[in-house]
This record gives C-alpha cells, sequence and structure tokens, in this order.
C-alpha cells in the first residue's frame, strides 16, 4: 500500500516537477519584462488550432503571422522593443480557447492576438480578450456575432458572411445567369453561415434553390448528396464549407458527369483544393476578399517568403495570417509612436489598432468601422480555368 | 529511508506538520512568483497529501475547505495570472463533477456509457436557449431572454431536464448489455450532437451550427458574475454538493445495489434488487450532476455550440474515470483533476516553454514539428504511460471489509458508522 | 417521390456498396479482436489510416520511378497491398505488445485509455512525417483507375435510371471480397483459426490444450491490423484523398457496423459494414424526400444511428450474433 501511495505521489510530483520547473524558471527569468539583448519584449500571440483535425488552416494563420512578425523584427528593434511570437493551441475546442484566453491575459507582455480560426472559438475567447483589453485581429472568422457583440477589442479583416454570401449570388445569378441552385453546406458555424446568406440572397434576386443539403465534415464520400445532385439538375452548385471537402465533393461530382458551375467562399482558396480535385477544378469559381496573390507585387513576394522560409505553399489563410499581424503590429507601432517610445498600455494598442485607415497588407486592404469590420471588404471572383493555383482573377464586387 | 517513511505514515503529528509545512510553501511561493504553474499545482496536490493522512474524514474536509476557499484563491490573487488559475481551477471543477456522474454509471453501476457528453449539452442548451432571446422563436408566452436571476433555477432545471434525458437512454438499456450497451449510448450521444446541431430548423432551437452567442451571464444579488474566479466558488458549492451526494449513495441501499448488478445481474436480480429501477436511477443520477454543470457551462462561457460535445468529449470524461480507479471517488476526482489540468495547463505551458527554446535557438526544430503542435501527442503518451503503470486507477476502489465475527447481528446496527470510517 | 427514390437506387446501391465495403473490411479487424480478447481495439482506426498513407506513399514512389511506372497498374497496386498489409499488420502486433499485453489482466476497461492514446501517438506521428515530406498532410494519391462504366439499369426495368462505376469501386469490392473469404476460410478451416477460436471461447482452457494463447493474439492482430492496412490502401485508391484524420469517423462507423453485425461474429462483420454502408448512403440521398425538406442529408448519422439502437433492442446480439447463456 505505502509504495502505491509513494508510487502515486511520486508520479503526480514528479509530473509536476519535472515539467514545470522549467517553465517556472523560465516566466521567472521574464518577469524583468527585459531580454538578454537589453531590449523590452512584446509578444504577439496567435491562437489557432494546431492539432486535431483542423489544424492545417490554423497552422497557416500561424506560419503566415510568424513570417509577418520575423520581418518587422529589425524595426521594431530600432524602437528599442524586441517582438515575440507566441503560439497557442486552441484545438478548435472553446474550452481549450477560453483556458488560454486566461493565461494570455495574465501575461502582460502579450499586447496583440491573431485568431482563432473557429467562430465557435473566437466568441466566447474574445469575451476575455475584452475584459484584459487585448486587441484581437481575426484573419477568418466571418460569422456574424463575431464583431456584432460591438467589443472593442474585437476586429477582423475578412469580410462577413452577409456581405460574402450576396456577393457570391450577385456573381452566380449576374455574371453565371443561374436559375437552378442547389446549396451544400458542411454544417459548421462557417458554411452555415455562408450557405445561409448565399441562399436568402440568391433567392431573393430570383433564382429558385432545388436543393439545401448539409454533409459531414471529415468524410470522404459524398455520394449520397452527389446522387440529389445528380436527379435536381441544378445550373450551379454553391458550397459553403472548406477546400478539404470542397475538394472531393468536386471531383467526386465531376466524375459523376456533373459539370455545371460551382461556386464557393474563400474557405475553397488553397492550392489544396486543386491538388485534391485535379482536372475537375475547372469551371469552379470562388469568391475572396484577398485580393489578387499573383497580381501584386507584395502579393507575389509573400508567397515566395513563404515558400522559403517554410517549404510549404501557401494556403488562402496563411496570407490572412500575415495581413492580420501586419494590421494587428501597425496598430502596435502606432501605439509606441504616439505613446512617446515608451511601453504603451494594452489599452492604448487596442484603440490604435482599432483606428488603424488604409493599411494595405500583401492582398487585404484594411480600415476597419466602429464594429471591427473591414470597411474595405469587397470581394473578388477568381475561377478556376486550368488545374492550378493560384485561379484568375475574374470580377470584383463591391460591397453594398 | 523506509523507516522514515513508516515513522511518517504512522504518526498524525508528522502528517500534520509536514502538510502544514507544504502548504505554507507552496501558497507562499505561489504568491511570490505569481507565473509558476509549478507552485500552484503543487498546492493543489497538497489535497492529495492531506488525503492520504490519517486525520479524521472531518478534519481533512475543513483542511481542504480553507485551502479550497481561502488559501488558494488568496494566494492566486496576488497578480495577473489569478483569473487564468482560477479558470483551470473551474473548469477541473465542471469535469470531477461530470466524472463523478458518470463513475456512477459506469463504475459503480457497470454499464459502459460513450454517450455521456449529451447530458451536459442538455444543460448548457437549458440554459442557453432561455437565457438568450432564442426561446421566443418557439415558446409561446413570456418575455426572453429571461435575467440572470434565473440562472440559479435553472441549475436545478437543467439537472431534472438531464436526468430526464438520463431515463429516455436508460430505457433500451433494459434490454442491451455490455458492449452493445456501449455503442447504444455512443449513438445516443451522437444523435443528440446532431439534432443539437441542425434545430435552427424548421423551427430555430438550437441556432444550429452558429452557436447561442451573448448568453446573459448569471447574477446574484444584482451581483453579475463574469470572472472566472466567481465561478469558482458557484462550482465549488456544487462540487461539494456532488462529492456529498455521490458518498451518501455509495453507502446506500441504492448503491449497494447497483455494485450487485455490476458483479452479477443475475445473482442480484435472484436477492431481490429491482434491474430496471436501479439501472434507470444510475443513468438519471449520473445525468443529472452532469446538466447542472452544463448550466454553469453555459453561463461561463455566454456562448454554447455543438462543438463542445462531440464525442471525443465524452470519450475524455470516460478515461478520467478509468485513469482515476472505477468506481473509486477519491480516484475518480484526482484522474479528473490531472487530465484537465494537463490537458488545458500543463501542456500549454510545457509547448510554450519548448518554443521559447526553439526560438531563442537553443535547440532547433522544424516547423514541421514545432512543439506547439504537439499537445495531443504528448497527452497520448502520457496517457499511456499512466495506464500501464497504473493498471488498477490512480487510486483504485476500495470495497469495505468486514470481519465476520463482527456481523453478528449486534454489531449489524453499527455497520453503516464503520464503513464510513474505513472508506 | 416513390418514384423518384426508386429512379436513384441502383446508382445509390453502388456507392453505398462501395462505403459498406470499406466499413466491413475495417469491422473486420474490430470484431476479430473483440471475439479474441473482449477488448475494444479503439486504435484500429488509426491502423486503417497509417495503412493509407503508407500504401499511398509507395504509390507515388513508385508511380516516380520509370520502368515501375511502365508496369500495368494492378500488379502495382497488388504489390502495395501485400507489402502494406505485411508492414500494418507488425505494427498492430506492436501496438499489441506494447499497449495492450501488460494490461491484459488489468480491469476490463483499462486498455480503452493506452487504445486512445496510441491514437492520439499514431495521428500526430503520422501528421509529422507527412508535413515534413511533403508540407501539408493532406495528401493525394496518383490517381488510378479513373474510368467510369456505365450501367445499364434502365434496360431491366424504365422505373430506374442509369448507374455509373468507378473502376475502382471493383477492384475494391473484388479485393475485400477475397480477404473476407479467405479470412473465413482461415477462421474456419485451419489449424490456426481452429486456435484463435479456442482462445476465443475460452483462454485458460485453450492454454491447457497446449495453445500458445499469446502468440494466437499476436496473430489475430497481426490479421486484423494488416487487412485494416490493406483497406486504407484501397480506400485511397477509391477515394483519392486521405488525411492523418481520416481513422476517427471510419473506425467509430465500423465499429458500429461490427455491433450490427453481431460483435465477435466475423460474418456479422461483414454483413453489419454492408449494410451500414447502404444506410448511409440511402438516408443522404433520400432524406430530404421523404420527409419534404424538414430532415436533411446531415440527419443521415441519426437515420443510421435509429436504425442501430432498434435493431439492437429487438436482438440485443446484434444481426447475427448468438444470444450467450449467461453463466452464473
Amino acid at each position: 500500500m505505502n509504495i502505491k501511495k509513494s508510487l502515486s505521489l511520486l508520479l503526480t510530483g514528479s509530473l509536476a516537477f519535472g515539467i514545470l520547473a522549467g517553465c517556472g524558471k523560465d516566466s521567472a527569468g521574464s518577469t524583468s519584462g527585459e531580454s538578454s539583448s537589453g531590449l523590452k519584449v512584446i509578444k504577439i500571440a496567435t491562437q489557432t488550432p494546431l492539432s486535431g483535425g483542423s489544424a492545417t488552416l490554423g497552422e497557416a494563420i500561424k506560419l503566415g503571422a510568424q513570417l509577418q512578425l520575423e520581418e518587422q523584427k529589425e524595426k521594431f528593434k530600432k524602437l528599442g522593443y524586441e517582438l515575440k511570437l507566441q503560439p497557442y493551441d486552441d484545438q478548435g475546442d472553446p474550452k481549450k480557447g477560453v483556458a488560454n484566453a486566461q493565461i494570455i491575459g495574465s501575461d502582460k507582455q502579450i499586447m496583440g492576438i491573431v485568431g482563432h480560426l473557429n467562430s465557435g472559438v473566437a466568441i466566447p475567447s474574445s469575451e476575455i480578450y475584452e475584459k484584459y483589453k487585448i486587441p484581437m485581429v481575426s484573419p477568418s472568422n466571418t460569422a456574424t456575432d463575431v464583431t456584432d457583440r460591438n467589443l472593442k477589442s474585437v476586429n477582423r479583416i475578412c469580410g462577413r458572411d452577409d456581405y460574402q454570401g450576396p456577393a457570391g449570388a450577385e456573381y452566380a445569378t449576374g455574371n453565371l445567369g443561374a436559375k437552378k441552385v442547389f446549396v451544400i453546406q458542411d454544417k459548421t458555424a462557417y458554411g452555415t453561415g455562408l450557405a445561409d446568406a448565399f441562399k436568402k440572397s440568391v433567392e431573393e434576386k430570383g433564382a429558385t434553390v432545388v436543393g439545401y443539403e448539409g454533409i459531414t465534415v471529415g468524410e470522404k464520400d459524398f455520394n449520397g448528396v452527389i446522387n440529389q445532385i445528380l436527379s435536381k439538375k441544378p445550373d450551379l452548385v454553391f458550397f459553403g464549407g472548406l477546400y478539404s471537402e470542397g475538394g472531393l465533393i468536386i471531383k467526386q461530382a465531376r466524375e459523376k458527369g456533373i459539370d455545371v458551375p460551382f461556386m464557393g467562399g474563400d474557405g475553397l482558396d488553397s492550392s489544396t483544393l486543386v491538388e485534391i480535385a485535379g482536372d475537375a477544378v475547372k469551371n469552379v469559381f470562388i469568391t475572396s476578399v484577398a485580393g489578387d496573390t499573383e497580381g501584386t507585387e507584395s502579393g507575389k513576394k509573400f508567397a515566395e517568403n513563404y515558400k522559403a522560409k517554410f517549404n510549404k505553399a501557401t494556403e488562402s489563410y496563411s496570407v490572412y495570417g500575415y495581413d492580420s499581424m501586419g494590421v494587428v503590429l501597425k496598430g502596435l507601432e502606432d501605439a509606441i509612436n504616439s505613446n512617446g517610445k515608451k511601453m504603451p498600455s494594452r489599452e492604448q494598442v487596442m484603440t490604435a489598432v482599432r483606428s488603424v485607415k488604409d493599411f494595405q497588407g500583401a492582398v487585404t486592404q484594411v480600415s476597419f468601422d466602429d464594429k471591427g469590420d473591414n470597411d474595405y471588404a469587397k470581394f473578388f471572383v477568381y475561377k478556376f480555368d486550368d488545374a492550378k493555383y493560384p485561379p484568375a482573377f475574374d470580377a470584383e464586387i463591391p460591397k453594398k | 529511508m523506509k523507516k522514515l517513511w513508516n515513522a511518517y505514515s504512522e504518526n498524525k503529528l508528522f502528517q500534520g506538520v509536514f502538510l502544514l509545512i507544504f502548504i505554507a510553501v507552496t501558497s507562499l511561493s505561489l504568491y511570490l512568483a505569481q507565473k509558476s504553474v509549478t507552485a500552484f499545482l503543487l498546492l493543489l496536490s497538497s489535497l492529495l497529501l492531506l488525503y492520504f493522512t490519517k486525520f479524521s474524514n472531518l478534519v481533512k474536509w475543513l483542511i481542504a475547505g480553507v485551502i479550497l476557499v481561502v488559501l488558494l484563491p488568496a494566494a492566486a490573487g496576488g497578480g495577473d495570472a489569478f483569473e487564468s488559475y482560477m479558470e483551470v481551477a473551474t473548469l477541473v471543477g465542471i469535469y470531477i463533477s461530470m466524472a463523478l456522474g458518470l463513475n456512477i454509471v459506469v463504475g459503480m453501476a457497470g454499464l459502459l456509457d460513450l454517450g455521456f457528453v449529451a447530458f451536459f449539452a442538455v444543460g448548457a442548451y437549458t440554459y442557453g436557449i432561455f437565457a438568450t432571446g432564442q426561446a421566443s422563436n418557439f415558446m409561446p408566452f413570456g418575455t426572453y431572454p429571461l435575467s440572470g436571476e434565473s440562472f440559479w433555477l435553472f441549475i436545478v432545471l437543467g439537472c431534472l431536464a438531464a436526468a430526464l434525458f438520463g431515463i429516455l437512454l436508460g430505457i433500451p438499456v433494459l434490454r442491451v448489455k455490455g458492449d452493445y450497451l456501449a455503442i447504444v449510448t455512443l449513438g445516443f450521444g451522437e444523435i443528440i450532437r446532431i439534432i443539437f446541431n441542425n434545430l435552427d430548423k424548421p423551427v430555430n432551437i438550437t441556432n444550429g451550427a452558429m452557436g447561442i452567442a451573448s448568453i446573459t451571464p448569471p447574477k446574484i444579488f444584482g451581483i453579475e458574475l463574469i470572472y472566472s474566479s466567481q465561478f469558482y466558488y458557484v462550482v465549488l458549492i456544487i462540487l461539494v454538493f456532488t462529492i456529498f451526494t455521490v458518498r451518501r449513495f455509495e453507502h446506500s441501499k441504492i448503491g449497494r445495489s447497483w455494485k450487485a448488478v455490476r458483479e452479477n445481474e443475475i445473482a442480484a436480480q435472484s436477492m431481490g434488487v429491482p434491474l430496471v429501477r436501479t439501472k434507470l436511477i444510475a443513468f438519471a443520477v449520473g445525468a443529472s450532476f452532469s446538466g447542472m454543470m452544463g448550466v454553469i457551462f453555459a453561463g461561463k462561457q455566454t456562448f454554447v455550440d455543438p462543438t463542445s460535445f462531440t464525442l471525443l468529449e465524452s470519450i475524455t470524461i470516460l478515461v478520467m474515470v478509468i485513469l482515476g480507479g472505477m468506481g473509486s471517488v477519491p480516484g475518480v476526482i484526482l484522474g479528473a483533476a490531472v487530465m484537465t489540468i494537463l490537458n488545458l495547463q500543463v501542456l500549454a505551458e510545457m509547448t510554450n516553454w519548448l518554443n521559447e527554446l526553439s526560438s531563442s535557438g537553443a535547440i532547433t526544430i522544424p516547423d514541421a514539428l514545432s512543439p506547439s503542435k504537439m499537445q495531443r501527442l504528448i497527452f497520448g503518451a502520457l496517457l499511456i504511460v499512466f495506464a500501464l503503470y497504473r493498471p488498477k486507477g490512480l487510486i483504485p476502489a476500495k470495497n469495505p471489509v468486514y470481519k465476520e465475527e463482527e456481523l453478528v447481528s449486534s454489531k449489524v446496527l453499527d455497520m453503516k458508522q464503520d464503513q464510513k470510517v474505513q472508506a | 417521390m416513390l418514384n423518384d427514390i426508386l429512379q436513384s437506387i441502383p446508382q445509390v446501391l453502388i456507392d453505398g456498396l462501395t462505403l459498406g465495403t470499406v466499413y466491413a473490411v475495417i469491422a473486420l479487424g474490430y470484431t476479430m479482436v473483440y471475439g479474441i480478447l473482449e477488448l475494444i481495439n479503439f486504435a484500429h482506426g488509426e491502423i486503417f489510416m497509417t495503412g493509407a498513407f503508407i500504401g499511398t506513399a509507395m504509390l507515388i514512389v513508385l508511380t516516380g520511378i520509370g520502368w515501375v511506372s511502365a508496369l500495368p497498374a494492378i500488379v502495382m497496386l497488388i504489390t502495395v497491398l501485400l507489402l502494406t498489409a505485411l508492414l500494418t499488420g507488425l505494427l498492430g502486433m506492436g501496438i499489441e505488445r506494447v499497449a495492450y499485453r501488460p494490461l491484459r489482466n488489468a480491469p476490463k476497461l483499462i486498455p480503452l485509455i493506452t487504445a486512445i492514446g496510441i491514437s492520439f501517438l499514431l495521428q500526430d506521428l503520422v501528421r509529422f512525417i507527412a508535413e515534413l515530406k511533403k508540407g501539408n498532410y493532406i495528401v493525394t494519391g496518383p490517381s488510378l483507375f479513373t474510368s467510369q462504366i456505365k450501367i445499364n439499369s434502365s434496360a431491366i426495368s424504365s422505373v430506374f435510371n442509369d448507374a455509373s462505376i468507378k473502376s475502382s469501386f471493383i477492384i475494391v469490392l473484388v479485393s475485400a471480397i477475397i480477404m473476407m473469404v479467405v479470412l473465413d476460410f482461415f477462421v474456419n478451416k485451419t489449424k490456426w483459426g481452429m486456435a484463435m477460436r479456442a482462445v476465443a471461447q475460452d483462454r485458460e482452457t485453450a492454454s491447457l490444450m497446449s495453445v500458445n494463447v499469446n502468440k494466437v493474439i499476436s496473430l489475430t492482430f497481426f490479421i486484423g491490423s494488416a487487412l485494416g492496412g490493406a483497406t486504407g490502401v484501397l480506400f485511397a485508391v477509391q477515394y483519392g484523398t486521405i488525411d492523418p484524420y481520416i481513422g476517427f469517423i471510419l473506425g467509430l462507423k465500423a465499429f458500429t457496423a461490427a455491433v450490427l453485425g453481431g460483435i465477435g461474429n466475423i460474418r456479422g462483420a461483414m454483413l453489419g459494414g454492408l449494410l451500414l454502408g447502404v444506410m448511409e448512403m440511402f438516408a443522404s440521398a433520400n432524406l430530404t424526400l421523404m420527409t419534404g425538406g424538414v430532415f436533411g442529408a446531415e440527419y443521415k448519422d441519426v437515420f443510421a444511428f435509429a436504425i442501430l439502437i432498434i435493431v439492437l433492442i429487438f436482438k440485443p446480439e446484434g444481426l447475427l450474433g448468438k444470444p450467450v447463456a449467461e453463466k452464473v
């Protein structure tokens, strides 16, 4: 009995000690707020899923943000600050997100957050950020509730569902002349929000929605729903969801001989979509808030640097992560300058981020309105003519 | 060494002194070194140390109460990390309560349940729907959202709603056994989640995948509860209630019936244990704890959506029970605490630390292997190690042993007393 | 309405069988291990996933080598299938040795923890390797057998629409049938099969009859995992794209299928898998029609689970399982 007791004690004890001795020491060292080089440390956190099912997207955001941060390190060094990236893993789980948010809040060196991937995590976590007055810039949360709660700390550079859906609908009914539309969504907050907004607006514009179906994320066989498309014979299929499912739906539909145009939101904007769907990706349209990566110098440069640094192709979200970090750092820089080069408070950074105007990122332009939505969130439509990424620029739809 | 250990384990005074020193040192170090998660964990582990002392139950409860109510918040409250510690402590409380509920079903009654998180969801949604405008979509009367004061009523309502679902689930259980039962409950859990995920049409009840946002925070005496440190006390009260109830159940007639059913259904039945009722009560009681905590969870997060209630969550709670030791109340508490703290705090801190090392150049790791992505990997590895080295659970269940000669008629009345002491 | 449903039946059946075959073969792995150890091997889905990755990696490498890619695709596929089966079989044996054998006398549910631990480990290991090599863990293999075959089902009766089959489906179906028949033969007709059944029935008595229990259990894990890994390859060929998280959902469904058929029963697992696949496909194609749009395809899992629960209520031992008289 004693041995068992001591063993259990030993296990818990040694676990706690062994693992955390390092952390304890480390954090004790950094409480002084000065790094070894004598510069004041400012940390920017990212919080996205880095493990679990949607890790690929979460990591894209993190890497994009990391690239931006490292590019600006020198600039901040001249101001007397050392920038550090602190990545957190929210695992796509609201509980974990909130717990991490509390840890972030308690680390006084963290001045801003890039994240989250999922609106379901962003909404409860941002309540915590608001309490600590840490500015969050979201690269990908399109759900309306994210900014509709009027929190001072919450901003996003991507578009809202209720802009993106109508933008797609306008193009679908106008340029593509769709009359019968089949809508599929992936039953996540992102997919539902986008597909609902699209459906509503496409009906207002006079087209009929012949089918509205949901699929399960993580599955690979979507033939059931595709059989419905087959029998309904629509002239456009809209998919609200991400590229991993979207690519398979497009591929499997084309295999069954459905050659009508497919359309989707920025969730489909990824090189992996082309990889999954192959030739089937032709005649697929995506709406995106991002300007043409290939078209602009900054976009091209970003893609090259990213590839060189991480040995990976860019995902749509990596460039949003890059630009989100850009906005955070712009706000931080403004706050430092207006504070006479002294360390600004979190509140000052928060106000500075909100008042960022006409920021020109690699692909996005950013000016926040009083809710934290991006004033410049106009939508671009891209079309895949060949099985290659990025797709060709097709049209521009201004925000209504 | 051995001798010293023996002296320690025999002598109450030694234990008391050691415990006191331990608590004093850890709380002081937590107070001084605010960011030291180690100190926080060591302070918590003093409860474990306390459990292994030879004091009477009352003394143990009192000391634990002082530590949790006064010492922990006070020691952690000196700096910025306060809310972060309280958040973890609150979630630990929520999970302990759920694990205790599942422990009744799995550990005591021996019914393997893989859909337990559904009851948590029922509780969370019960409050979520009525504390937002959501309810006005289908309720013909009343104005919604309800005020924050109704939260306290909803704790009871959530408890009842979950118990009702527990009974509903229990009905098919009457025929299905063993692993078939596991898959039925798994199916049930998935069905509940999918329904919650889709109930935005035809009538919008749960707002589907978008989740319910801006839930009214609870209110008491005009104070809105929005900080984790406030919820900590709410959770603590309910947790004490839960532990007390579970303890009472364990040693009551129904508790004995559960164990009898677990050991041998037919024998139990032949001894006059009503199978149907016993199993249904197990499900209802287990579910109700989970429902209560669901309500608190909804109030704390102010947001519920179906992603919080996946199968993985059910499995995690089950792992807490098994890891702690099935049927053993202290074990399950320890299991739930270890799992939650590990996942929410230790892993995050650890990967941060590794990340710091790699970014400062002490060690170089390619990005594909960046430590911040390794949480689940480490979690998995630790689970294996735990299970291999403590195959019966961290604190295995003990059944009270009765001496034959004491079981003569005159002593039967004292049995209850004996049992309490031994347990 | 009935007409609409009937029209799409041939296509739904074909798609359902495709998915069902995958479920069935994975379910075999669950059922074999359960039959012999009464253990739900939750890591089995991950073995399947690992198999899919090993197979895809081999296919990518092989199609990259000049003279190999000149070989007929079917030869290449068979080689890859066999190699993958061998590797995943060994992996399964290794997992049993490390994570399950030390716990054989522990309480029944403890191995569940190690199983979940192994699942997390495998998922992340595969992911890290894929990312290190490729930069992305969603992997798309070379496309093989993509030609479509039209089935003229409208010729049978005019109520049906024509259906189409992807030629890889035929390969999946044939390989799966071969695997199942061989397995059935092995378990029922060979000496090792008999030993396996003996151990499943009563481990102690079997050991008294000079059956080497450890060896038999290792063998069971080898076969189950080899089948799982091979199915992974077939899956990758059929659907093209894989990621490290496919094991969870598919494993869950396959486990459901095994229970539906009667867990521990090999033929039951096959039947359960096929049934579940067809049911799911039917539900996702027709639920909207049947309920007038109130419930859509997103309820297909609810439909499948509801049927499972109903079946189990009326036949608690599963479709082909035999009721066991409880010993008192």
